[in-house]
């Protein structure tokens, strides 16, 4: 997980740690190994998502917003809100943090009954999830904590460590 | 003696005829002339969903009443109708795609029920909602299109299976959810999965035992496609050895989209049916160079073997999702003074298209939302799509946001069927009023995963204080006649009948007839649910009966907790796009109307 300290403007080092947690999902694939990674991370003042005042967010923010967008909204619905068939993340995501959400959106999960079936899908050998996972979650995060709004955030520009990472892991 | 033998030759080639003259085609043909059943799903071959029963017409219209309804018990999106044949009807479900023979005779009772097991893991796989557009009939048997494409034989007294054939494998993303067609002694169905990377087919099964009779690809090499490169023709000319192919680059095709999940016409006389193919994958366009045949295509086949008479590429290298796959409505209309055997198709691409069904013929492609904006018009010699550069995502690229697209990728209509009525030769068309923002990027494939490579935003059209339209289209001019506003896009099927009625559903819930003539409202109801399922009607002990099933879902239901965002330009009358949910909630209702005794 990439966090960003809410007084540190510069988001540069947040790329390598991300980069490593992502591939540790794609290696491992498995929750069990997830677990001792970024729990605890995150302390009150560290947010995954940066906002600057002007409302620009950082680019793995936008990214996350891009890939929910192809990826999740068909269940989950446009911007987080909930579809007739798949809770509005931007209340899941109030209680959940980032191990499980990273369990969650690896492993799937299933809720079947009588009237209505709800199934997830595990996006652990997805990458087109799995190598935006952190972006997602920052993403999912911002718009939970309500420092993001609905629509498409502005951003800042593509760096080139996160050009070099897609690559990487898309393959 | 010769004469004699003569005679038993002729009595025996008369025994081998017999069998193909009283075929469930036979059948099928005479249960459509009584309009008391309702036993096609699209009602009639030509998908014309006219109906001859004239007992509710435009006088009596507002004193419909609900007669009797029916829980499904199931919570997912409705789309399709239930079939009456006789003294049944027989009611689909979504997933877990129950299916239930009721009692005309005896108020609606359940004469049986058939609950299938299928491996859950298939909710996930189906892009847009677990849905099923209905059941067909023939030859004393229920066929069933479950979500995991296995396609089943039911006894249509007792709903014991008869025969059961897997046609795809939801693990590599194909899942069923159209309704099959029976024509003559085969039963055809589709595939879903255009958002999987699945390569689109259609396939013939016996219906006397499931044996596969042909099964065509939308791309791939010709024995796939069963195409004959001389013989099969695009707009005229042939279309060339292994056209399925040749537009791709290198195995792209082998995950090409191109599904079949729309319904399916027929001719009769032309022993012809006809179907669209939908979207490319990935929804990048970048990611997959040339002209993707035969993805969005509009396709003419020989009912017995299969293979391809004529197609018609609508979207070549498909930038916006615009799936090809709605109706075919099959009639004989007269253009410019001399008559024609036409095809008319209202494409998801937001143009109308007119073409001789025989032939393939283009005759007319013109806009059915003055929104569309993508393509100036249809080059009618070439048959392609004149792209507007500016609304173009292939020629901005990938990682860029394309703005204002008209239509949005559901396109100014999406699979809810649209009617033709013979009395005023005027289409009936449920559309969506609706442009998109659209970004496509890299995407990897991995089989059973999502193969999307693009978001999108959508808002109402320019200047629009609403999300649909229904209206009224003279396929001969290509020309709107009347227009119906409607707050939210219209996602149910319509249904047009000699009592110069015209019926739709509404997302918010409700069945609505209006004047045939002047689209005038005459009666509406309120049913427990958002409605993205097919109007019928049908006879029953001399009564005309209007059935429509409620449960919100399908694409729409995307939309249900969300609303639209307030930020686009289009948004004129602000409040008039409150999330749907402020109008209705999940349900799973059939409604039953009739005019009081």
């Amino acid at each position: 997980m990439r966090v960003f300290p809410e007084t540190d403007p510069e988001p540069a080092p947040a790329a390598g740690r991300g980069r490593q947690t992502v591939l540790a999902l794609l290696c491992a694939a498995a929750a069990t190994l997830l677990a001792p990674l970024p729990i605890g991370l995150a302390a009150e003042d560290e947010k995954p998502y940066r906002i600057a005042s002007d409302g620009v967010v950082d680019w793995y923010t936008f990214s996350g917003f891009r890939r929910y967008h192809a990826d999740c909204h068909v269940c989950h619905g446009p911007d987080g809100l909930g579809s007739s068939f798949g809770p509005p993340l931007t209340e899941s995501m109030k209680t959940m943090d980032y191990g499980d959400f990273a369990e969650v959106v690896i492993n799937g999960r299933k809720a079947v009954g009588t009237a209505q079936q709800s199934v997830m899908p595990g996006f652990g050998e997805n990458r087109n999830v799995a190598c935006f996972i952190d972006d997602i979650y920052a993403y999912l995060k911002a718009r939970a904590d309500g420092a993001l709004g609905r629509g498409r955030p502005k951003k800042e520009a593509k760096p080139p460590e996160a050009t070099e990472r897609d690559n990487d892991c898309l393959g | 003696m010769m004469y004699r033998l003569r005679r038993i030759g002729c009595a025996v080639a008369v025994l081998l005829l017999m069998p193909l003259a009283a075929s469930a085609n036979d059948e099928l043909i005479e249960l459509q002339k009584n309009s008391a059943n309702y036993a096609l799903p699209t009602l009639d071959y030509a998908n014309t969903r006219y109906s001859e029963l004239d007992q509710i017409n435009a006088e009596n219209v507002g004193n419909l009443q609900v007669a009797w309804m029916f829980s499904t018990g199931v919570l997912r999106g409705h789309e399709g109708a239930p079939l009456v044949i006789g003294d049944v009807m027989y009611v689909h479900t979504p997933f877990p795609n129950n299916v239930f023979a009721l009692d005309l005779k005896n108020e609606g009772r359940v004469l049986w029920a058939y609950k299938p097991k299928q491996d859950p893991d298939v909710i996930p796989v189906m892009c847009c909602d677990t849905v099923n557009r209905g059941v067909a009939y023939a030859d004393g048997k229920i066929f069933l299109h479950q979500a995991d494409t296995t396609l089943v034989a039911l006894d249509a007294k007792t709903g014991k299976v008869v025969w059961s054939v897997k046609n795809g494998d939801p693990k590599k993303g194909e899942t069923g959810t159209n309704a099959p067609q029976v024509i003559k002694d085969k039963v055809i169905i589709g595939i879903s999965g255009g958002e999987y990377g699945v390569r689109g087919s259609v396939s013939a099964y016996d219906i006397k035992d499931g044996k596969l009779a042909w099964r065509a690809y939308s791309m791939g090499p010709d024995a796939d496609t069963l195409m004959d490169p001389e013989k099969t023709t695009h707009l005229g000319q042939p279309v060339g050895k292994d056209s399925g192919t040749a537009t791709w680059e290198g195995d792209q095709w082998k995950i090409g989209g191109g599904t079949t999940w729309g319904w399916f016409a027929y001719d009769p006389d032309l022993n012809l049916v006809y179907y669209g193919t939908g979207n490319p994958s990935t929804w990048n366009p970048v990611q997959r160079p040339g002209d993707n045949r035969w993805s969005m295509t509009i396709f003419a086949r020989d009912a017995d073997t299969g293979m391809a008479k004529w197609v018609y590429q609508m979207t070549p290298h498909d930038e916006w999702d615009y799936d090809g796959i709605n109706e075919m409505i099959l009639t004989d209309l007269e253009i410019d003074g001399k008559p024609r055997k036409t095809l008319v198709h209202f494409d998801r691409n937001g143009f109308g298209y007119t073409l001789d069904r025989a032939t393939g013929e283009l005759l007319v492609a013109e806009k059915f939302d003055p929104a569309v904006n993508w393509a100036t018009h249809v080059d009618m010699k070439t048959g392609r799509p004149q792209v507007v550069a500016k609304y173009s995502p292939q020629q901005n690229g990938e990682d860029v946001n394309t703005k204002g697209v008209c239509p949005a990728a559901l396109g100014s209509k999406d699979q809810q069927p649209a009617a033709y009525s013979k009395k005023t030769k005027l289409f009936y068309v449920p559309t969506n009023h609706v442009c998109m923002d659209y970004e496509p990027f890299r995407v990897s494939y991995t089989a059973g995963q999502a193969y999307v490579g693009a978001t999108l935003s959508m808002f109402p059209a320019p200047k629009a204080d609403r999300l649909g339209n229904f209206i009224a289209w003279d396929a001969a001019k290509g020309k709107i006649v009347w227009s119906n506003p409607e707050p939210f896009s219209v996602w149910s099927g319509a249904l047009a009948t000699a009592g110069d009625v015209v019926f739709y559903g509404t997302l918010e819930g409700y069945l609505k007839a209006v004047d045939a003539k002047t689209g005038k409202e005459l009666y509406r109801f309120k049913t427990p649910s958002g409605i993205i399922g097919n109007v019928m009607t049908y006879e029953h002990d001399g009564k005309q009966y209007v059935g429509v099933l409620s449960g919100v879902g399908g694409w729409a239901g995307i939309g249900l907790a969300a609303g639209l965002t307030g930020d686009s330009e289009g948004l004129g009358a602000v409040g008039a796009y409150k999330a749907l949910s402020n109008y209705t909630q999940l349900g799973g209702q059939l409604t039953v109307f009739a005019l009081p005794n």
